[in-house]
């Protein structure tokens, strides 16, 4: 401190030397309580992603699921992100019934090519989560109402899903999501 | 009024303090004194330096690597793991696939899709490594009497943890002569062990590394006894703080940060009292 | 209150002015450590550790809710949920021990608190009122760090909640029952567990709240001086800010950088081992002891060994150990001497050492193990501990001769004539005036 301020007295004017010591001393002012302040918003960095979901929550990001039992027509429910997922072995009817709809005339148009994996057409793999407001659509287990179009049907507000798990009537926006997903083999797929 | 009553309490509370010392004193003098087995022969851990000391201390990975090895072939057939998912394992190394593997040779509990009934799969990435024992009591009931105790955390469950487990590993001997000269009954019964750096002196788990090259190591390093009790001991200090390498770099950057603040705080007190004389 | 000359909020942004009018906060803050409030110049390092107290707790509160959201408190999961909070949650392992050693410096900060009233006698009138909450925040803080202790669930834990509930066993006729209330049932369980985590959580706001009327009845006499000697004039005192917040701004970094080195280099070091083991009700730990800031009093409680007449060894353990902290609430009335500052009071400081190296004894002697000669240690350091303020302080309160007082802070600070040196108003010629500064 007694060196930093100590400039010779004889050759700077009195009032520059004031002027110039006031200015160093509001700047370390300043630095001191900007650094304050970055440290407090360098804090808040882990008290907000702390809230982020968990490492054991992403490892279970993706699954594996084996399809090797799915008989055509046949569903299966199984749990993908804590949410259902539908796994549908189409039969070569419903698939007709699904390229015979016109894209255009579909609220969110997508053939079902383009929501299966290229070679496994016939495997639909959509979250069981109605994009309308995230109830479970009916018609994966056997015996449950398929709604209008043959597909899923939602409850809840009443909406249609085709067999491509498409939009078709009702309240909802869009399709039922399509999960990233990835053939291991033949009968193996990973989801997520 | 207070001050009265005051007297009175504290006189209370002296009087019989100083009558519990002297009572104590003179028992403390006249009774003999009563040596234990325990206090005599039980001994500190060795010391054990490992690369994760210190501030900077960082985790051998080839070593974890080592230490889960021998803790695979070795402990896990008693001794479970139970906070430690086969994901962690990432971070000692090894690659997805290799986890994936690791994973799928543990068999993890699971309900039978066909019947509901209990039974068993191969392990996932995502699981943690499954309990030995599907209870106490059968733990108990395998380990005459013992129950083998989770291994996760055991470092940071004993005082000085690392090197206690390589003392522990390292220190299996025969009871010394005066131990049964003056002890009898602290001497090792049917199915324990005399171990110096156990606090009962005698555990019941037998020396479980005892032949140079029992675990095979990949990376070409010797399998002594020794290095198979230290690897094991740096694998479980990392089972018990995975997160140690992360806090240390914090750390540092934390205080270099707060230190830097603490210096130009001083200069801003020193500054804003310059002109007041306290 | 405020002194007569202490500078009065005045705002010129229109918003506050806007703010001021309709709701005074910004004229509170300003009034209570802001530059409305004159506080003796004179203050050492010592009476830093108010700010830095407040400044614990609001780490504790923040850390602890977010702890919260990420703990569960059932007999079966808490153990492995607080592992889960170690090994998967985002910078969990960071909070939970910012969370566990800030609790050990908590109450460094508060002993360091309380000896600084104990040696410049700040609970003297017309302070008592400030003493008393600053006690209740005390107890409060026991209550709640011992409960939040207990949530780990490892074997400290358990045995912990065990042994202090057991305390209450103690009491004649109604001990056992009152015991069984506490925990909701026969031994620490999820009754207990589930009581303690809904309790830990709601005290900390008590505590902010008793905090909150600590400060105002600060405010009321304004801050004691090491001087013990009232604020007579405005030259005794400084505002509050810019003076003292930059003072707490430097004391705060030097606490972070502690805080922090214990924090991420050595997070076990006060903490016990055990607690690492997951709790087991067929099995005590060889060797248990509370957390470090209980010890003093846990050799207070494990000093009595004999039955006394016709009072239990146990009872009067407990009795002694509750006395020990009780009597702190009647020190204002114990020790009558008008003098407040050690400095002044010859008689006095050597007692007072004394008794601070009893209390260093004491808790030595509570970390030990319950042998010789520890217990003997803790017997005669107790019977020093509850001798120094029952019967030490008030005698030597009414025999002892004062040194002489200044007339005011100003002449402790400048000196008789009682004017500041021409270096020292200059502000630029301040720095060459340093060495003429009389030692603190």
């Amino acid at each position: 401190m007694t060196e930093a301020v100590s400039t010779d007295p004889q050759t700077v004017d009195a009032d520059t030397q004031n002027e110039e010591g006031v200015r160093r001393r509001d700047f370390i002012n300043v630095a001191a309580v900007s650094f304050a302040g970055v440290g407090g918003a360098a804090v808040l960095y882990p008290l907000i992603t702390q809230m982020a979901p968990s490492a054991d929550v992403l490892a279970l990001a993706s699954i594996e699921v084996d399809v090797s039992a799915l008989e055509p027509g046949q569903a299966i429910k199984t749990i993908f992100r804590k949410q259902p997922l539908f796994i549908r072995n189409l039969t070569p009817k419903e698939i007709e019934e699904a390229n015979a709809v016109d894209v255009a005339s579909l609220r969110e148009p997508q053939t079902l090519a383009e929501r299966t994996a290229p070679g496994h057409e016939n495997i639909l793999i959509t979250m069981g989560v109605c994009t309308h407001l995230g109830c479970v659509p009916l018609g994966a287990a056997q015996g449950e109402v398929k709604g209008e179009f043959d597909g899923y049907f939602c409850p809840c507000h009443g909406s249609h899903y085709d067999t491509a798990g498409r939009i078709r009537k009702g309240p909802a926006p869009t399709n039922l999501e399509v999960p990233a997903v990835e053939f291991l083999s033949d009968t193996v797929i990973k989801v997520g | 009024m207070i001050r009265n009553l005051g007297i009175l309490v504290g006189l209370f509370f002296t009087g019989v303090l100083l009558y519990s010392f002297l009572m104590g004193a003179y028992t403390y003098l006249t009774e003999e004194h009563v040596e234990t087995a325990e206090h005599m022969f039980h001994e500190h851990p060795k010391s054990l330096s490992q690369s994760s000391d210190g501030v900077f201390g960082k985790f051998d990975t080839a070593q974890l690597q080592r230490g889960y090895g021998v803790y695979k072939e070795v402990c896990s057939a008693c001794h479970s793991l139970e906070h430690v998912a086969f994901r962690d394992l990432q971070a000692i190394g090894y690659n997805e696939a290799e986890v994936k593997a690791i994973a799928a040779s543990f068999q993890v509990p699971a309900i039978d899709p066909e019947t509901g009934e209990a039974s068993t799969r191969d392990g996932l990435a995502a699981d943690k490594f499954p309990a030995v024992y599907p209870n106490d009591v059968a733990a108990r009931a395998a380990n005459n009497n013992a129950v083998p105790p989770d291994l996760s955390l055991m470092t940071k469950a004993r005082h000085n943890g690392p090197a206690y487990v390589y003392s522990l590993l390292t220190g299996y001997q025969n009871p010394p002569k005066k131990l049964a000269e003056e002890f009898p009954d602290s001497m090792p019964g049917t199915g324990l062990h005399y171990n110096p750096y156990f606090a009962n002196l005698n555990l019941a788990m037998a020396p479980p590394i005892t032949a140079e090259g029992q675990v095979s190591y990949a990376d070409g390093t010797k399998a002594s006894v020794d290095q198979m009790s230290k690897d094991v001991s740096a694998f479980l200090t990392w089972t018990a703080e995975p997160k140690m390498e992360k806090r240390k770099q914090t750390g540092l950057a934390v205080l270099a940060f707060l230190l830097i603040f603490t210096i130009l705080a001083y200069l801003s007190y020193r500054n804003i009292w310059a002109d007041k004389k306290h | 209150m405020s002194f007569p000359w202490a500078s009065q909020y005045n705002p010129t942004n229109p918003a506050m002015k806007w703010i001021d009018e309709r709701l005074p906060l910004p004229r509170l803050v300003y009034n209570a450590i802001g530059a409305g409030y004159p506080v003796p110049r004179n203050l050492n390092y010592f009476w830093n550790f108010g700010v830095l107290a407040g400044f614990a707790l609001v780490v504790q509160i923040i850390s602890g809710i977010i702890l919260a959201m990420h703990y569960a408190p059932e007999a079966t999961v808490a153990f492995n949920s607080t592992e889960h909070i170690m090994r998967d949650v985002n910078w969990g392992w960071m909070l939970r021990y910012m969370h566990a050693n800030g609790a050990s410096f908590f109450f460094i900060v508060i002993y360091i608190h309380i000896f600084r009233g104990l040696y410049f006698s700040s609970y003297k009138a017309p302070r008592e009122m400030i003493w008393l909450l600053g006690m209740v925040i005390y107890l409060l803080a026991m209550a709640t760090a011992f409960m939040g202790y207990v949530l780990p669930w490892g074997q400290m834990s358990f045995w912990g909640a065990k042994v202090i509930t057991g305390l209450f066993s103690a009491i004649p006729l109604i001990g056992p029952t009152l015991q069984e209330w506490l925990l909701g049932g026969f031994a620490p369980d999820n009754a207990a567990l589930n009581r303690f985590f809904s309790l830990h959580y709601l005290l900390p706001f008590v505590i902010a709240g008793v905090v909150i009327l600590h400060v105002w009845a600060l405010h009321i006499p304004g801050s004691s001086n090491p001087t013990g000697v009232e604020v007579k004039q405005e030259s005794d005192t400084v505002p509050f800010h810019p003076y003292y917040t930059a003072k707490d701004g430097f004391g705060l970094g030097v606490y972070l950088v502690i805080f922090a080195a214990v924090m991420f280099f050595a997070p076990n070091f006060l903490g016990h081992a055990d607690n690492y083991i997951a709790a087991n009700p067929l099995s005590t730990p060889a060797h248990i002891v509370p957390e470090w800031y209980f010890w003093p009093f846990y050799a207070i409680l494990r000093a009595f060994t004999f039955d006394f007449l016709f009072i239990p060894a146990k009872l009067l353990g407990v009795l002694a150990m509750f006395a020990s902290i009780l009597l702190l609430f009647f020190l204002p009335w114990l020790d009558r001497s008008p003098v407040r500052s050690g400095r002044y009071r010859p008689l006095f400081r050597p007692f007072f050492w004394v008794f601070v190296v009893v209390v260093l004894i004491l808790g030595y002697c509570g970390g030990a193990p319950a042998e010789e000669p520890y217990v003997m240690i803790s017997q005669l350091a107790s019977a020093y501990y509850f001798a120094h303020f029952l019967i030490i302080l008030p005698i030597i309160s009414s025999i002892e001769r004062p040194d002489p007082l200044p007339a005011s802070i100003t002449e402790a600070v400048l000196g008789k004539d009682g004017e500041e040196a021409p270096a020292a108003i200059d502000t630029i010629a301040t720095t060459g005036g340093a060495a003429t500064q009389p030692a603190e």
